[in-house]
């Protein structure tokens, strides 16, 4: 019994690895021996040129560049916004609040094309196509709706008598939340900060109609295009798509335990 | 200050700190869903890009009276039960193996969460390469390890369809058996130990206290994962290229993709759209009512 459960782990475990393995496997490979019908996990002639040519002769740098300043301007503006409307959603009582909140739901049921559609159409007639404001506003939103409840959460944790003490001391409302409230939901604004990175930092769909300049790239595009010249520039893909994901999953692999515990928490207690 | 006064104040400062937040979904969402709304009764396209005009219920008509939306909406369905249940059975399995006193138990979950963890654009490219018919290394496994003939995997309407399937399976199961794993985490020990005492075998103790218990925990996410399913763009159009081949891949979401972006017929993509949002809206609302009068039940 206990040995068929061992045997199933490592079956998972392998049928999970064996992709992974496979493309840091064509990342090494030498570039006359791209299409080989070897399986070895480190291959023969190993070399680490792909490497070397993506950041030397590809615009890979550029595209790089051009995702942390998508992505970083999206966590910005997303953690601000979240930040304040999760505030006074979980604090104060105001007329259509149970609306707006019901509201943010719903929208997680749109088709993505459903906004995506009539966004692309106004972008067309402000010229905003192929800018990274039209990108920006639009991945912007994306992961809003999902922040403003998260840090309203989280915000529904921390006992109200501490703004209550902190303003018969003389703050202002402002400095209450500011100074009191905010350090303290220190762990909500990190995974808020977090997961608006990664929805920017690797979307395709969007930017694949919004961003059609090679120079405009972010890097799911600019690995897209890797992969469709399969033939020649399979290693590029490989080395390029190993370094793209390596942060995503450093990132992914810390937060997950404040995601999971989120996720079981709400449900355990309603 | 008077209370009325300190009340005024409350609620004002209340409706400031939502303003930055209600102006950019203000003009990010709430508009662009009623601009959909009204291009969905419109002729919009490349052609009448400047010129259109309304032309009424014609574009939903359009979609109703075309067969390609039954079998679409048919392949959409196949494609979220069979994806769902894979995530369900092969999640709550290995959350429940994990469960137990195991070696090198941390390392093994962290392994397993890998494809939850990659972005879906690069799951959807190198799953794409795997399934490549002369080099990929699905094949190349098949043929060495197995000794069985190669699949044509993206050449064939009912192999590129599986295809797409076998690469959500693979990188959405790491979702349920995490949430699986937090559910079993809260339910005490000494409920097994007291079943194990009366003679309860395995089996019966995973049906009669596992599955009623992590009930609660599985619906909220199954839920979820029904919506992001139905509404995965990026995997059926990656791997399968855009719906390739001629078109036989597609399930609604990249299906209204493709009519917007490719064929540039915006008021039909928008009348669609719709279509599938109030698919989505009244299967949650009776999903939901479903499962709360059930959870009323017990």
């Amino acid at each position: 019994m206990r040995i068929g459960l061992y045997f199933l782990l490592l079956a998972f475990t392998i049928l999970v690895l064996y992709p992974i393995l496979n493309v840091v496997s064509i990342s090494l490979r030498p570039a006359d021996r791209l299409l080989s019908t070897s399986l070895r996990i480190i291959p023969d002639g190993a070399t680490i040129s792909a490497y070397r040519t993506l950041f030397l002769e590809t615009p890979f740098l550029l595209w790089f560049f051009n995702s942390v300043v998508i992505s970083v301007t999206v966590t910005l503006t997303g953690v601000a916004l979240a930040a304040t409307a999760g505030y006074s959603f979980s604090r104060f009582n105001f007329y259509g609040k149970k609306g707006a909140l019901l509201g943010l739901l719903v929208t997680q049921m749109f088709p993505p094309t459903m906004l995506l559609l009539p966004m692309y159409i106004m972008l067309l007639k402000l010229h905003l196509i192929n800018s990274y404001l039209g990108i920006i506003v639009i991945y912007s939103s994306t992961a809003l709706p999902f922040c403003v409840w998260q840090m309203k959460g989280y915000y529904d944790t921390i006992p109200f008598s501490l703004e209550e003490s902190a303003r018969i001391d003389g703050c202002t409302r402002w400095q209450a939340f500011r100074r009191i409230v905010l350090p303290l939901a220190a762990p909500a604004l990190v995974i808020t900060a977090l997961f608006s990175f990664m929805t920017a930092w690797a979307e395709y769909i969007v930017a694949a109609q919004v961003l059609q300049d090679t120079s405009l790239f972010t890097l799911p595009l600019g690995l897209k295009q890797f992969e469709s010249s399969m033939s020649t520039q399979w290693g590029l893909y490989a080395a390029g798509s190993l370094i793209v994901s390596i942060p995503a999953v450093a990132l992914f692999l810390f937060l997950s335990r404040w995601l999971v515990s989120g996720l079981t928490l709400g449900s355990v207690k309603g | 200050m008077t209370l009325e006064t300190e009340k005024l104040k409350s609620t004002a400062f209340a409706y400031l700190l939502v303003l930055p937040a209600a102006i950019v979904m203000f003009g990010v969402v709430v508009y662009p869903f009623f601009y959909n709304l009204v291009l969905s009764f419109s002729n919009m396209s490349l052609r009448h890009f400047q010129d259109w005009s309304l032309i009424g219920v014609r574009q939903y008509i359009k979609v109703f009276s075309e067969e390609v939306f039954y079998s679409v909406f048919f392949k959409t369905v196949v494609w979220t039960v069979v994806n769902v249940v894979f995530h369900v059975v092969i999640g709550v399995l290995l959350a429940v193996i994990l469960n137990r006193r195991l070696m090198g138990k941390g390392l093994i979950r962290t392994l397993l969460i890998l494809p939850w963890a990659i972005p879906q654009v690069i799951v959807a490219l190198t799953w794409r390469s795997m399934f490549n018919y002369e080099y990929g290394a699905l094949n190349l496994a098949i043929s060495q390890y197995m000794h069985m003939s190669p699949v044509q995997w993206l050449g064939k309407p009912l192999e590129a369809f599986s295809a797409c399937i076998i690469t959500n399976i693979w990188l959405g199961f790491p979702f349920m058996m995490t949430v699986a794993l937090g559910g079993l985490q809260s339910i005490p020990h000494e409920l097994y130990e007291a079943a194990g005492i009366d003679g309860a075998s395995g089996w019966h103790r995973f049906w009669r206290i596992t599955v009623p218990l992590l009930k609660p925990v599985m619906i909220p996410a199954i839920s979820l994962g029904i919506i992001w399913t139905f509404n995965n763009v990026n995997i059926v159009w990656l791997v399968s290229n855009g719906g390739e081949p001629s078109d036989q891949t597609h399930i609604l979401v990249s299906y209204v993709y493709k009519a917007a972006f490719n064929l540039y017929r915006y008021g039909y993509a928008a009348a669609l759209s719709m279509v599938i949002f109030l698919i989505l809206l009244t299967f949650s609302l009776y999903f939901l009512k479903r499962t709360r009068a059930s959870e009323s039940a017990y």
